[in-house]
Order: C-alpha cells, then structure tokens, then sequence
C-alpha cells in the first residue's frame, strides 16, 4: 500500500499545476469560451509539447506509458484552472477506445495523431432515449459489401464540433437494450450522410447533436470486435469518470478555498463574515466532502491502475457518487456563501459551481452510479 | 501508488491471524453484538488474549518501540485493526493505552513511566479519565475542580462527570485548577494522577439510555494526592491535555468496526421480509445501504492517506481532522439502519432476565443493536462533540 507518487508522476502534476498557475487566468479562459471554436489552439499544441496527450498511450503507440494515475493527476489541475481544452473526449475516451480496442493500422493512424496533437476526437455514445444507459441504442449498423451503413441520432456529443474523428456506438444485431450486438465505428468527419447541430454547453464546452444518415463507412472503420463493443465502452467510460471526477476534486479545491478566503474578507454586522458560526461550520463541511471526494479520487484510480474488473467498476461507481453528491454541495454552497456576488457571470465561483454541476449528469449520475455500485 | 498488500505485509497479515486463530479462537468470540461492545477484562478468555498480546509484544501497537509499542509500519497498523475487528478481538480499554500513555510518555517523569505505564501494556491497571465537570463540558477550560498545595500533597476538592468506567477504575488522570486566578483560563490547570482508593472519592453511577451503566459522577472531597503524581510541571495541564488530541488518529474513524457492522446489518436484511420479499432486495433500503457503504469506503481511504503521512513526515494532515466526525456519524447511521431493519422487533427491550429465562424476543441480535444505537448517540458528543471538532477544524484548518 502506497500513497506516494513517483518522481514522474510528481513532476507531471507540478508541470500541469504550473501551467494552470502561470498560464490559464480566468479572465482569458472567460474571452476563449466566446470564442472559436470555444478552446485555444495553441494551449492544445502546449499540451502537446508538454507531452501531456501521449500520457495514457504506450510507449509503442508513440505514448509516455502512463495510466489512471497520471490522467487523475492532469485532471486535478484542469479542474482547477476549469480548463476547456477537450482533452477528455480526445484523448481519455477516443484516444482510449483505440488503445484498448485499435488494430495497429488504426493506432498507427490515430495515436500518432493525438499525441502530437493534429487530432481532435470525441466518443458518440448517448442517445435520446438512452438516459445513462450505454447499450440503450438505436443508431444502426447495417453490414453492406464493402462495410457498413449508419443510421440514427447521437445525443450531446461533447467536442463535437472540433472532432475529426467521431467513435460511434451503434447496434449491428440484437434488441434496443441488449448488451451483445454493438459495435463501434471510426466516422471522419465530414463523412457523408452526417449532419450536426452544434451548440455550447451551461459549462461552456461545446457539442453536438449528431445525426447519421445512412452514413457509409468501409469494414477498416470497426473499432474492435464485431457486435462486442460494450465492454471497450464501459472501460473508456469508467476511465473517462475518474478523469472529470478527478477534475471535480480539483474544482471543489478552489471553491472551499475560494469560499474561505472570501468570508475572512467580507465583512458585515461590523466583523468578517467568516467568524460567525454557522458559515464556519458549514466550510468545514464543504472541506471534508472535499476531502472524502479526494480519498474516493485515490482509490478510483488505483484500483483502475490494478486492472479493470469488478473491482475497478465499484471503486469509479463509489467515487461518481461521491462527486457527485458533494460537487453539488461544495458549489451550492461556495455560490451560497459569496452571496449575491457569487451569482455573477463576472466571477470565476458560479463557474466552477456550473461545472460540478454538469459533472454530476456527465457518464452518469448519483441514482445511476449507486444503482451500478448496489449492483456490482 | 497503488493498494496492493506487498508480500512482507501479506505475510505479516497472515501471522496476524494465526496469532488471532491461537489466542482467541472462534469458540470464544460469542456472537457480533456482545463482543463489539468494550468490556474490558472480566472473562478468563479475555484474560488469556491480553496476556498473549503482552507476551507476544503486540499488546499497544501504537506505543513508541522504547514503551513497548510494535514500531509497525501504517499498513501493518491498518492490518492489526482490520484483523482484530474482523475477529471480534476485546479492544483494550483507550484511557489508560490510548489516552494517558502518550502523555506519560512523552511528559511524565522516568518513574512515573515506569510505575504506570508496564500495568497499561498488561491490561493489568484500568484508567478513568477525569475531564468533564457539570460546568465545563464542551468549554473543558472552565474547569473548578481545585487542588491546593498543602506540603508534599494537593487537597482537590470537586465534582467531575460523565467518567465512563470510573466503576471500575484503579485511576483516574484528572484535570484540576491549581491557579485561579491565572490570566487565562487555559492557564492554571495541572494534570494529576489520582489512585481512586484514596479517601474522599465517590462515585456514584449516571444510567444513560438504555438503563446502562458506563458514565459516573465523581466527587472528590479533600482527596490528598502526591505534587509526586503531577504530570510535567504545574499549571501547564492544559498543554498536555491537548497535546495528547493530536496523538492516536488512527482507530478514531472506526473503519473495520463499521464494515463489521454493514456486513451484520447486510445479513439482517437478507433473512427479513418485506411484502413477501427480502428486505435487502427492496431498491430503497438497499440504497440506503450502498450510500453509507461509500461514505465508508471514503472514510477507509482517508484513514490510510492518514496513515500514509504520519509515516512520512510524522504529522497527520488536515484530512485527518475529519476521521471523528464522519467515522461517529457513519456508525450512528449504520445503527439507525439496523434499527429500521428489525422493524417492530426494534421495540422490545426486556430486562436480561427475561431474556436468560425465555430466549430472545424476536430475532436475536435486536436488543444488542439497540443497545448499540442508543450508546452510539454518545460517538459524536464525547471526546469532544463534533460540533466543538468542527470549530477546531475551522480554526486550525480553515484558519477562520
């Protein structure tokens, strides 16, 4: 049993935390959401130099070898900076369903790609009807001669619209739910047949609905087994969980610590806002969710580390819940605290608050993820 | 990082239980209920596991190697915890092991380490510790108890209450006033040692919920006890007191007694019925089951990350502060479900009589679990209720 990092794993999370500190200002992360296309480019080939998007790859893959540890380590820091650059979508779930599932042709094509940071994905896998459910589908995989025509509706695909390559789950036999029968496809973009419908999101990313109209895509498209996709999604999806949970951890840091800050400042009755009982009970509180949030964020990515079973599932499943439960508490109250200041566009609190928020519906939430951990 | 046994420790773990298996077999361990309540040293049983703990040199893990202690590695301590729970193992009274001896050890003289603390590692000496007073509970500082110098002895004169075990106390550290007119009230307190067979001491029982006998009133009248038994030096009690808070963290959150307990109340759910179907089958028990199971899979982390630090730098870090109030809060809630699991048979609660003559009422761990539920009010008022642990946490951690 160990709770320390090594040397590599201490200096990745001191170079991301750097890079968080001196580079990523609110105000300019405020600007870029605004922007297009809703990130910036050149924080993208930043991360890129910084070797940050080879992390999870193997060596082989043009990767650095690292694991759940280190994409937790990243994700702590992007969450304090609120970082917007799709790392998630690119490199945990896309860049992570061709690791575990990619023939070498489609590692040599896509990893390379990511990892120097030419190549922005995103993972199609919600459906309208779907709610949490990742084998609740409808979108059709249809065998032709020369592979497979898609047809159907993906729902709130985040980076969507700067992806250039699309994973799609979509269902090539057995009924709507089954868990036997998907199969994922590799869709470039501008693929024909596909049309979307692209929107920012409450937390400032940016998605799409996705439409596919019969949509055809040559037999080098499948990405893994035929009519075996579930358990490639459900390990990317898990590993993607412990990646925006450990960017809840980070967010909830900042808003205890922002909110202590803030109330040993604010004064009011003739005294500093912070010494009145009540609001220093209700802090510590927010902290030791904080807290049990970060011990869950441990054990999530070490067991994940360990390898992916059972295990793995109910530690990400207990952590999801944790987020999830104490997200909402940290960042309702942090707003709650900072009073009619922390209702404001103008400061960075509502936020973070808006990100844990949305934190807690993204891969599932806490009815999905305690029913999954009661069931595991 | 990683929470992988490495082999040393899955051999220490293994040594573990073939100590335990030895020394405390499955015949003696009697049912959950009895055996998760601490009850000291009054079978032969009993007896013979403290004498093979000392004998073995296990007896106070926690110890620094010089006093005894084991010198293990947190994980072994974590092993030690997990086993023992597991096991039902009787727990060594905390006031003389856990409460008093680090502060013999770190402040009391050579002979009063010598004296006091070899009958602590037996389980040889019990301890009752003398803190509360009717007027100074959560505000401890406010203390009145009064110990004028009269020669080579302190006349202390006072009331303390709630002293849990004080019935059965050869002991007691006892906090008393020996400056009152010091600028602070902080200031002026002494720390002594009172043999409670001295003249002047009565003790009278205080039954808490459930008709139990565990706390008492204390008074003491004139008692004459030795400047000798002074801890470190006069009117700096205080310091002392509190320095033994930042001592013992791990145990506090009582992880491995709480698995114990979901594992029970997991078990009571199987065998009853609801509409016809087992209880733990119903979505919305079993949720409430899953969610403290998490909140206790957190807290079992945050014990370790706990111990982690202390192995590496020597000083718990601010997640420590935590492990009391979630670790009382998440046993009273297991109990409370516990309670909800019996349904009406969650009301009975006959005399022991009653129970030795006829058999149980209902199923048969009922009325230990409400005994349980009712003590367990307690978790999270004593050793510093948890509101006072907050203001703590507000303060040293928060700097509020």
């Amino acid at each position: 049993m160990d709770f320390s990092f090594s040397d590599e794993q201490s200096l990745l999370k001191d170079s991301v935390e750097r890079f968080i500190q001196n580079d990523y200002a609110f105000d300019a992360r405020q600007k870029l959401v605004k922007s297009e296309p809703g990130f910036s480019s050149k924080n993208w080939r930043t991360f890129a130099e910084l070797g940050w998007l080879g992390v999870p790859f193997a060596e082989s893959d043009g990767g650095f070898g690292g694991g759940p540890i280190e994409t937790m380590l990243i994700m702590e820091q992007f969450g304090r900076g609120l970082v917007v650059e799709p790392f998630v979508p690119t490199v945990v779930l896309a860049g992570g369903m061709i690791r575990l599932a990619g023939n070498r042709s489609q590692k040599e094509k896509y990893l390379a790609r990511i990892v120097d940071g030419s190549l922005q994905g995103a993972f199609a896998f919600a459906e309208p009807q779907g709610r949490f459910n990742l084998a609740d589908l409808t979108t059709t995989a249809t065998k032709t001669d020369g592979g497979y025509v898609l047809n159907g509706h993906k729902a709130v695909v985040v980076n969507g619209p700067s992806a250039d390559v699309l994973v799609v789950s979509a269902r090539t036999s057995g009924q709507q739910r089954s868990r036997s029968g998907i199969t994922l496809f590799l869709v470039e973009k501008g693929a024909v047949g596909i049309t979307r419908r692209d929107y920012p999101t409450v937390d400032a990313l940016r998605a799409s609905e996705v439409h596919l109209d019969n949509v055809a895509v040559p037999k080098s498209a499948v990405l893994g087994r035929v009519g075996k996709g579930i358990d490639v999604i459900e390990q990317a999806i898990d590993e993607a969980t412990l990646a925006i949970g450990a960017e809840a951890v980070g967010c909830m840091e900042v808003l205890y610590k922002a909110t202590v800050e803030y109330c040993k400042t604010r004064v009011q009755f003739g005294q500093p806002i912070g010494k009145f009982q009540v609001l220093q009970h209700r802090m510590v509180d927010m902290f030791m969710e904080y807290e049990q949030s970060k011990s869950l964020m441990f054990m999530a990515a070490m067991r994940l580390a360990e390898g992916y079973g059972p295990e793995a599932q109910k530690a990400v499943s207990a952590f999801k819940v944790q987020v999830g439960k104490s997200g909402r508490f940290v960042g309702q109250n942090a707003v709650q605290l900072h009073g009619g200041m922390g209702m404001t566009e103008e400061l960075s609190v509502g936020h973070y608050f808006k990100r844990l928020t949305m934190i807690d519906t993204m891969f599932g939430n806490v009815d999905h993820h305690l029913k999954r951990f009661g069931s595991l | 990082m990683d929470l992988k046994l490495r082999q040393a420790d899955l051999e220490f773990q293994a040594q573990v239980r073939e100590f335990i298996d030895a020394h405390w077999p499955q015949r003696v361990r009697g049912d959950a209920e009895a055996a998760l309540e601490y009850s000291g040293v009054s079978t032969p049983a009993q007896r013979q596991w403290f004498d093979a703990l000392a004998a073995r040199g296990w007896s106070v893990p926690n110890w620094p190697v010089e006093f005894g202690g084991t010198g293990w590695s947190p994980t072994q301590h974590y092993i030690w915890d997990r086993e023992t729970a597991r096991a039902r193992c009787p727990q060594m009274s905390p006031f003389g092991a856990r409460m008093l001896a680090p502060v013999l050890y770190t402040w009391g003289t050579k002979e009063q380490r010598a004296r006091h603390l070899p009958p602590i590692r037996e389980a040889r000496v019990q301890w009752c510790q003398g803190y509360s007073e009717p007027g100074a509970g959560s505000d401890l500082a406010a203390l009145s108890t009064r110990a004028v110098r009269d020669g080579d002895h302190y006349v202390v004169n006072g009331a303390k209450t709630w002293t849990s075990s004080a019935h059965h106390a050869d002991w007691m550290f006892c906090l008393v006033r020996t400056d009152p007119s010091a600028a602070k009230k902080q200031e002026g307190i002494s720390f002594v040692l009172v043999d409670m067979k001295t003249p002047g001491i009565e003790v009278r029982p205080i039954l808490i919920l459930g008709e139990q006998h565990t706390v008492n009133s204390v008074t003491l009248t004139d008692v004459r006890v030795p400047v000798a038994n002074r801890i470190g030096e006069e009117n700096r009690g205080w310091t002392y007191a509190k320095g033994l808070l930042t001592h013992e963290r791990t145990g506090i959150a009582g992880v491995a007694r709480s698995q114990m307990q979901i594992a029970r109340l997991k078990t009571v759910a199987t065998e009853t019925l609801r509409d016809g179907e087992r209880l733990i089958d119903s979505p919305s028990f079993k949720r409430k089951i899953d969610e403290v199971e998490i909140e206790l899979m957190a807290l079992e982390v945050t014990e370790l990350r706990t111990l982690a630090s202390v192995e590496q730098g020597g000083a718990p870090g601010p997640e420590s502060s935590i492990l009391k109030i979630r670790g009382t809060e998440i046993g009273q809630r297991i109990s409370d479900l516990m309670i909800e699991a019996y349904g009406y048979y969650g009301l009975p609660y006959p005399q022991q009589r009653l129970i030795d003559n006829e058999g149980p009422i209902g199923p048969e761990h009922a009325v230990a679990a409400l005994k349980e539920m009712l003590f367990g009010r307690a978790s999270s008022i004593f050793g510093g209720s948890n509101e006072i642990q907050k203001n703590i946490i507000s303060k040293a951690v928060l700097g509020l």
